[in-house]
């Protein structure tokens, strides 16, 4: 995308008023997609957005500028504003030698984005129109999208590096409505990973909508949820969110180096039940979160977080495992060159247990069982933390029973990874995630086997 | 920044963009450009700072009822033909729609406001840095019991739009604003509780740092010993700010767009009593007041005060130009788009309630037994507004007997966004503008069910 040549000599500009550290981040974003909604191709976008971030770090300052010119001229005065932001002081003149470094790819695209006809893009749209509202009356709205998206980076700094990636990923999401006597209700199903257009070419499409739309029509018979504590239990593929809320941003160590986190100062003890290990994986072959270099340059990793019940380590990024003296682990992401990189999840997920699932729901006297679980948030600093069901049931006497209306969860982090029981051996990964931290939102993908949390609060209306 | 120069260059070159219509095809251009400071400070000294200047173009086709759209991060002559002609080529795919069109000039005039002031451009960056360093440090000297932050921002947004259509719209407009937020964190032995402190102005002269110091404070340390309560069903006082998040909700469900494709719980509900009685409602982007005033839409058109709902009952909803046509009614003004990377949609700017006679103080002391909601969380998570189930985390204060008692926190909120305006107890006769799209408001609602043990 820019010599070499060039990314030195505006790497020594960043530095000639001294600083310690230096960056320089391009990155070149097409972005495709289509939405059908009411029956109609309502609008095909696409965009190009490119640019470069620069950052000069002096002592604990960091210093940030970004720039939509990418001429050596446009670089360097974006250099200079980062610099100047830095407020660095000392003086000289700074070379960098910039050594080219490969990275293992852990994606490969069988059918590029681009080269698919736009035409035959919005015919997979119709066609999750049609089989949705095929799949009952009562279903009254539609809306299908798709998104595919390539991001090239490239990251140069004054150590030397300069690592370059190339991004792709795609996307398939259908939502349906349904509507009856207890009013609407809305059913939702996605995929997305980091591979090209085969993703929707290889989709039973007619199956997926149909599943969004199923969804909505079972929650038409939907009781309210209950309100209080209940032995939850949580389907495969569809927990992960709870692990990426319950200790995953507790263990990003920008906010464990604040003291923002409940898991500071706990390495090496236990956490979680011996059943639990955590994992973050950027390296996850085609997962939505995967990638080869991170926003820093650093190679993925996979890094074991809880190992049996026990804290093994914490997430990093460049600039954290530079103040300790260690490893990035390759978890330095931002979302787009407008940002600056911090500490982010990648593909984090619970490692398989050994119980049969259906034998975790026959022993389960009364509860809730959570189909799929939407998005959460979390207060890193108590630890407390939300999640929302958006399908789920009643557990009776070892059975599934009615379904229950939309409700958040609420748990304490340290005291849920302490109260999951029992773990299953049907591992699955979940639907693409979109994470949003400080104001930057970042895809993350999660999995889990089904398990079972003794107590959480559920938050409905119904006295349970 | 924008001068008379800028504000022509803009605008010129996004009518120059439209004026490249061909026949029978509509032509929208958006043309933004924006500066952002932030400072983040940390135990005295600058963490991060960043200076950042952005601009880029989004363009809409309408041809034959067919509508596509395209949008580059440059204003570069080869990156606006290539953007037309790529959605150009995406209207090709689009499904026929007689209501599709750009916004034509509706004779409305735009309100004289301007929501801008000049001291945020040339205020020193040095001190904007220094407001940064004055509110971590009065946070942290605000109580013993605060043990840190986990950050002290100072940021500045200000940026101008033009908006120019093959139609004849010609719009222009600009907007600045800045503010400070803290996130402090308080600790007791082994009880850590956070909190949070927001302060919004047009200039950094009129950002109170004392005061968003001391929120950031008392959130924090207000919690402090705090358990999680029994599960029961209690009025809920909720605080402004929490209010703001609500209306916002509220908001979504009114968009004329969402009406039309059967999508909101007040589809075929005009002209019937949704709300206590005690509720109205206005979305109006031309009160100065606000922070989301601005004299355009984004679809060019003069924004406009627009009625919502009025002593509970629903008096109408809010359109952009295709919602407006499809239901045989004007936009409203309503367009709304996040930049120029988007389509507009409908969305408010500037939603608030009437307030009523009771100050929070006298609203609390009305309540023999109830909670007063502080914080919410996962809003986007536990709020189905398509069907209203309504289930947030909260943290707060139990009410006993009308007094301020004990904390509470690790429980959940849950109702319908029906059942809770018709709830409304009392609305407080507090109406402050902050960051969020609704204005801030006290209010209490009756018979919410409290999920803890």
């Amino acid at each position: 995308m820019i010599e070499e040549s060039v990314l030195s000599r505006v790497l020594g500009t960043a530095l000639r008023t001294g600083g310690d550290f230096a960056e320089v981040f391009v990155e070149d974003r097409r972005t495709a997609g289509g939405r059908l909604d009411d029956g109609r191709i309502e609008e095909l976008t696409s965009g190009r957005d490119r640019g470069a971030g620069i950052r000069v770090v002096v002592g604990d300052t960091t210093g940030f500028a970004h720039t939509a010119d990418l001429s050596e001229d446009g670089l360097r005065r974006a250099a200079e504003a980062a610099a100047a932001a830095a407020r660095g002081g000392g003086g000289g003149t700074r070379t960098v030698a910039l050594t080219r470094r490969t990275a293992p790819v852990h994606s490969t695209v069988r059918v590029a984005p681009e080269d698919v006809a736009k035409a035959r893009k919005v015919e997979y749209l119709k066609r999750a129109d049609d089989a949705a509202r095929g799949a009952g009356r009562a279903i009254t709205q539609v809306t299908a999208r798709y998104a595919d998206e390539r991001r090239r980076i490239l990251v140069a700094n004054s150590d030397g590096l300069l690592a370059a990636d190339d991004q792709v990923r795609t996307f398939f999401g259908v939502q349906a409505v349904a509507a009856g006597d207890t009013g609407m209700q809305t059913g939702y199903e996605s995929t997305g990973f980091t591979i090209g257009w085969e993703l929707i070419e290889d989709l039973d499409v007619e199956e997926f909508a149909g599943a969004a739309a199923q969804r909505a029509l079972r929650k038409l018979q939907a009781r309210p949820a209950p309100s209080g504590t209940l032995p939850v239990v949580i389907n495969r593929g569809s927990g992960g969110v709870l692990f990426h809320e319950a200790c995953g941003h507790g263990l990003e160590a920008d906010l464990v180096g604040k003291d923002a986190s409940v898991y500071r100062g706990r390495v090496g003890e236990r956490v979680a039940n011996p059943l639990v290990t955590l994992v973050d994986d950027g390296t996850m072959g085609p997962e939505w979160g995967s990638y080869s270099i991170d926003d820093e340059g650093h190679r993925a990793g996979r890094n074991v977080l809880i190992q049996d019940g026990v804290l093994t380590d914490y997430m990093w990024d460049f600039l954290r495992s530079r103040k300790e003296k260690r490893e990035s682990s390759g978890n330095g992401r931002r979302q787009s060159y407008k940002h600056l990189p911090m500490v982010r999840m990648t593909n984090t997920f619970v490692t398989n247990g050994t119980e049969d699932p259906e034998a975790i729901i026959r022993d389960t006297a009364a509860g809730v069982y959570v189909a799929k679980l939407g998005g959460g948030q979390v207060n890193t600093a108590t630890g407390d933390f939300v999640f929302g069901m958006v399908e789920a049931y009643m557990i009776e006497d070892g059975e599934i029973t009615d379904p229950i209306r939309d409700a958040n969860l609420i748990g304490n982090g340290p005291e849920v990874l302490r109260n999951i029981d029992v773990i299953g051996n049907d591992f699955g990964m979940g639907s693409p995630g979109m994470c949003g931290k400080d104001g930057q939102g970042v895809p993350v993908g999660d999995g889990n086997p089904t398990l079972r949390v003794t107590q959480l609060t559920v938050g409905g209306t119904a006295g349970a | 920044m924008p001068d008379t120069s800028t504000r022509r260059d803009l605008l010129d070159l996004a009518t120059q963009v439209a004026g490249w219509a061909q026949g029978g095809e509509q032509v929208e251009a958006y043309v933004g450009r924006g500066r952002t400071t932030n400072v983040r400070v940390y135990e005295g000294s600058i963490e991060q700072m960043s200076v950042a200047d952005s601009e880029g173009i989004g363009v809409r086709v309408v041809a034959d009822g067919r509508q596509g759209f395209a949008y580059a991060g440059s204003l570069d002559e080869s990156a606006l033909r290539e953007t037309l002609a790529e959605a150009r080529d995406n209207a090709g795919f689009g499904t026929p729609d007689e209501f599709a069109s750009v916004a034509s000039p509706d004779g409305v005039d735009a309100a004289d406001i301007d929501p801008w002031d000049e001291r945020l451009a040339s205020f020193p960056t040095e001190r904007k840095i220094d407001l940064a360093i004055d509110l971590e440090r009065l946070v942290r000297a605000g109580d013993p019991r605060i043990r840190g932050l986990e950050s002290a921002d100072y940021g500045d947004a200000s940026g101008e739009a033009a908006i120019a259509t093959s139609t004849g719209i010609r719009a222009w407009s600009r907007a600045g604003s800045c503010y400070l937020v803290a996130y402090s964190i308080a600790g007791e032995g082994d009880d850590t509780q956070t909190g949070y402190g927001v302060a919004v102005a047009r200039s950094p002269e009129d950002l109170d740092v004392e005061r968003c110091a001391r929120e950031a404070v008392d959130r924090a340390t207000r919690l402090l010993g705090a358990t999680k309560p029994a599960s029961e069903r209690l009025t809920v006082v909720l605080e402004g700010p929490v209010t703001s998040d609500l209306l916002s909700i509220v908001s979504s469900t009114l968009s004329g767009d969402a009406v039309l494709k059967q999508r909101s719980l007040f589809a075929d509900r005009l002209g019937e009593e949704v709300a206590s009685p005690l509720l109205t409602l206005v979305e109006d982007p031309t009160d100065p007041a606000a922070f989301g005033a601005e004299r355009f839409d984004d679809e060019g058109l003069a924004t406009r005060r627009v009625p919502l709902i009025e002593n509970g009952v629903l008096k109408g909803f809010l359109y952009n130009t295709y919602a407006g046509r499809r239901a045989g009614v004007p936009s409203t003004g309503s367009a709304a788009r996040a930049g120029f990377k988007s389509t507009p949609g409908v969305g408010v700017r500037a939603i608030r309630l009437s307030p009523g006679d009771r100050s929070a103080a006298e609203i609390i002391s009305s309540v023999d037994r109830g909670l007063l909601v502080t914080e919410v969380s996962g809003l986007h998570s536990g709020v189905n507004p398509v069907s209203g189930d309504f289930s947030v985390g909260a943290s707060g204060v139990m009410i006993r007997g009308g007094e301020l008692a004990e904390p509470a926190r690790e429980m959940t909120i849950g109702s319908t966004i029906q059942r809770m305006l018709k709830d409304v107890v009392a609305v407080g006769n507090d109406v402050v503008w902050s960051h969020g799209d609704a204005a801030e408001t006290t209010l209490a609602i009756a018979d919410v069910s409290v999920s803890g043990t």
